[in-house]
């Protein structure tokens, strides 16, 4: 169980690292935006299981209590995150901040 | 009545959250009686603000239990492994740097707003594809990609089995 556990611990510390050097490596606010708010999630969502396993393991109310409060905030995280960066990349594309080193601009095309 | 089926419906949603956030907080049972009362009032109150913006456009679909059940399976099935799947993809161009960027357009043909909000949501939360805007009226999707593969992409081509799952959960 112990194995287990620290298991996701280690999966989702290495994707938030990722998240991180992600941030500093791509060039523009859009492809940060991939970097920094998907590799969190997916590592942030390792670390609830963790606490979720850890939770039951522990047994008893607390430990009951722990792991269903630990998935109440995994389902507003998994809700509220896209909701978040789509936000943000919207209100940048609106406020006239073009896609760095893009292919192709739809939007930009489409709002003309 | 339908007003009034509608505000039923979310408070009861509300109540649910709210007493699985305050479980075992009382001293005899589960929930002490103020916690009950203070539960009640608020998520009347949530009801009041959030039903006529929930139930919009086939909001009502949501209620059957069935695409309850799909849209569990999706969550832990389909998607869980389209998202570690981009999770590699976009961890190797981290590393890597390789991006070939750009917002393209595609329309999954999609009418109810909770089918347009899931694909949305699910484009988003898989890294690699982010939904910048949809347009409400043609069901269009913008969506930014970390590594354009066609300019004129269907819908598979960015997201996989996304759309006809939504449709199916949703429509």
């Amino acid at each position: 169980m112990n194995i287990l556990i620290y298991a996701f611990l280690a999966i989702g510390a290495a994707f938030n690292g990722l998240g991180a050097v992600a941030l500093i490596r791509f060039p523009d606010v859009y492809t940060r935006i991939h970097g920094a708010t998907k590799c969190t999630t997916f590592g942030s969502i390792f670390f609830i299981l963790a606490v979720v396993i850890y939770g039951f393991a522990h047994g008893g109310g607390e430990g009951g209590t722990l792991a269903v409060h630990a998935l109440i905030a995994l389902a507003a995280l998994l809700i509220t995150n896209p909701t978040g960066s789509h936000a943000l990349a919207r209100g940048a594309h609106r406020g006239g901040i073009r896609p760095f080193r893009a292919v192709v601009d739809r939007l930009a095309e489409g709002k003309r | 009545m339908r007003k009034a089926a509608e505000w039923a419906v979310t408070a009861a949603f509300a109540l649910v959250v709210y007493l699985l956030l305050v479980l075992w907080t009382g001293d005899l049972g589960l929930w002490s009686p103020a916690e009950l009362i203070a539960g009640v009032v608020l998520s009347l109150l949530v009801g009041l603000v959030a039903a006529p913006i929930l139930w919009e456009r086939g909001g009502f679909r949501m209620l059957q239990p069935h695409r309850w059940v799909l849209f569990l399976f999706y969550l832990v099935g389909p998607f869980f492994l389209a998202m570690a799947r981009a999770n590699l993809d976009v961890a190797y161009r981290v590393i890597t740097g390789k991006i070939r960027p750009g917002i393209v357009r595609f329309n999954p043909g999609l009418k109810t707003e909770v089918g347009q909000t899931l694909l949305a949501n699910s484009i988003t939360l898989t890294p690699g594809t982010l939904t910048v805007d949809v347009d409400d009226e043609s069901g269009d999707f913008y969506v930014h990609w970390i590594n354009v593969k066609a300019e004129e992409p269907r819908p598979q081509d960015v997201c996989g089995p996304f759309p006809t799952w939504a449709r199916r959960i949703a429509e």
